[in-house]
This record gives C-alpha cells, structure tokens and sequence, in this order.
C-alpha cells in the first residue's frame, strides 16, 4: 500500500512539474543566472504551503514536527559540491527523472552521473566521517535556535515570500 | 518566435507549487513521507551491488545505513518519471532531444562537452546531496520543517550554482 502511494504521489507531482516547466534544464540553469526564477517560485511556493500546514497539523496534535539533522561540515561542503554538480547537469535528482520522462537524453546521461555518485559516495562514506560529524547540532529547527514560537518565523517567511514574488514579477524575472 | 507546444509557457509555477505543498501535506497525512529523491538513488545502487559484487556489497558500511530495498521514495522516484512522460505524451511535447536550447544557444552541440559534463555533474553532485544530507527536494521537505539544516543546503546550492553557471557562461547568457 506504501509503495503505491509512493508511486501515485510520484506521478502527481512528475506531471505538475512538468506543465509547470521546472525540469528544464533552462528553467533551472536560468534561475542561477538570475534571469528566470520560475523554479524558484514554485519552489517557494510548494516550501511556504508545507510549512503552513504541516505546522498547523503539528500545533493541532496530528503529527509530531521535528527537525532535520544539522552538521555545519556536510551541509556547507555537501551544499557547495551539490551546488556545483547541478550547475554542470542543469538537473537535480529528481528533476533529472522528469526530464527523461520528456525525452531529453543528456538527463539520462546524468542519471548515469548520479548512480556512479552514489556508488563513490557509499565507498567514501567511512573517509568522510570527519566532516560529516563537524560542527553537530542534531535536529534543530530555526524557531529552536532563535528560542521563539515557530509562528514568529513562519509568518515572517510568508511575508518575505510574498515580496520577493511581488518584485519578481515586477522585474519580469 | 515559432509557435509550438514547446513556447507554451506551461502552468503558473505558483499554482504547481501550492499543489506541490498541498501534496506534500496530504502525503505526510497518509503514509507520513515527506519527498525526497536521492536517497533512492542509493538503494537503486545498492541493489545493483547486492547483485554484481556481494562480496563488496556486504562489507560495506554505508548500504547498512541507507538499505537497498524496494522503499517508498523509489516508487516515488519512478512516479515522477511516469507522470511527466504522462505529461509530455499527453500534451504533444515528448521528444527525443540531447541539447538544451539554453546550452545549445551558448555552448554549442559538442556531444562530448554536454555529455561529459552532464556525467561529471552527476557524480559531483550526488556525492555533495548525500553529504549535505539531501538534495533540493529534501532540503524543500526540511525547510517545510524550518530545519536550519534545509536553509544551510538551499544557501549553498544556490552560492555554489551561481558562481558555476557563472563561469561556464562567461560573456553572458544569449
């Protein structure tokens, strides 16, 4: 039953991102040129709809809302060679499935890329445990670190969202 | 500028990306899984190695981590391939293609060049996912939760990727 609604939510989402355009290569590559930021508002977007409702679940005792683990090391290194490597394929590793879904080969290409990834990743895991463990701050959410309600946050991101939308499409970005 | 199904500018990202929050909700209230993609590609690996080297498979620290079995995030992976292929056939737009437009029109079609830095860009950023403990649809999940690890990662993807593209597209974007 998992599975397939892991499947089913795949293909939900594989559709809307494609008519939303946001596996493209000149989506993607075009918001790290600072010229078209349509990923970036349907990243946002989907960010500052979760956050909203999975919090209000939280707050009304649905689900439990916690943290994601956060070590300075991988997240600064891992986030700048991430950065790197998708600069160089124009895909992520999701999005880089949905391109091939519309029939753009140098997508499978970098899924090849990504497999032999993982296959270095997982021989170099025991090499990297320095830095993996550098600069531990468990599961800590921004609302724990500023020691506030997690309102105080949120609604200041909503609104900072919404500006930068305003003055995106202002500039036609 | 031709007129085709390509220079339709597709959905309002706005709205595909309120009905991929609302997706993610509904997904964390039925089965509790948040999205995520890279993970997968790990168990997809480690299911090969479990295959064609056991030997290196079992001695291996990470795949008892990260186990190769068929999870939620694989099924959810091949759904996004399905529903985008469902997409492009349904609205005339699948097509086999290895360029870019964006690269074509600035880097030229060199098979080699995009299919090497395609690969290499594979490989660099898989390894920096995994370390930085997800890639952009993890980090969109862990921002979702407001973890500080989420806006670190989605910081440096951006720093890093910009300075990239900067570099590869010296002289500018035509």
């Amino acid at each position: 039953m998992n599975l397939w609604l892991g499947l089913v939510t795949g293909i939900l989402f594989g559709f809307v991102m494609q008519r939303a355009r946001v596996i493209r290569y000149d989506k993607q590559i075009g918001a790290l040129l600072l010229k078209d930021m349509t990923i970036v508002k349907f990243m946002f977007t989907a960010i500052l709809t979760g956050m909203v409702g999975i919090y209000l679940l939280g707050d009304f005792n649905y689900l439990t809302v916690t943290g994601r683990p956060f070590v300075i090391g991988g997240a600064v290194i891992g986030g700048g060679l991430f950065g790197l490597g998708w600069a160089l394929l124009g895909y992520c590793p999701g999005t880089s499935w949905g391109a091939l879904g519309e029939g753009r080969m140098d997508a499978f290409v970098g899924i090849l890329g990504l497999l032999t990834g993982a296959a270095i990743y997982a021989e170099i895991y025991p090499a990297l445990s320095p830095v993996l463990n550098w600069g531990n701050f468990g599961n800590i959410t921004i609302p724990e670190a500023i020691g506030v309600n997690h309102w105080f946050i949120i609604i200041p991101f909503v609104a900072i969202g919404i500006l930068l939308f305003i003055w995106f499409e202002k500039k036609g970005l | 500028m031709v007129k085709g199904p390509d220079n339709y500018k597709g959905w309002n990202p706005y709205l595909g990306g309120a009905l991929t929050g609302l997706l993610i909700i509904v997904s964390v209230m039925v089965s509790g899984n948040y999205f995520g993609t890279s993970t997968s590609i790990v168990q997809l690996v480690g299911m090969v190695e479990k295959i064609i080297a056991p030997s290196n498979f079992l001695q291996n620290e990470y795949f008892a981590i990260v186990k190769p079995v068929l999870s939620w995030q694989m099924m959810f992976v091949a759904g996004i391939f399905t529903g985008s292929l469902i997409a492009a056939l349904w609205f005339g737009e699948f097509k086999w293609r290895f360029f870019p437009d964006l690269w074509k029109r600035n880097l030229g079609t060199s098979y080699f060049k995009r299919g090497s830095l395609a690969f290499i860009g594979g490989i660099i950023g898989m390894i920096g996912a995994r370390m930085a403990g997800g890639c952009p649809s993890g980090q969109m999940s862990a921002l979702i939760l407001l973890s500080v690890s989420g806006l670190a990662a989605m910081i440096m993807f951006f720093v890093a990727g910009i300075i990239t593209v900067k570099l590869l597209y010296k002289g500018g974007e035509k």
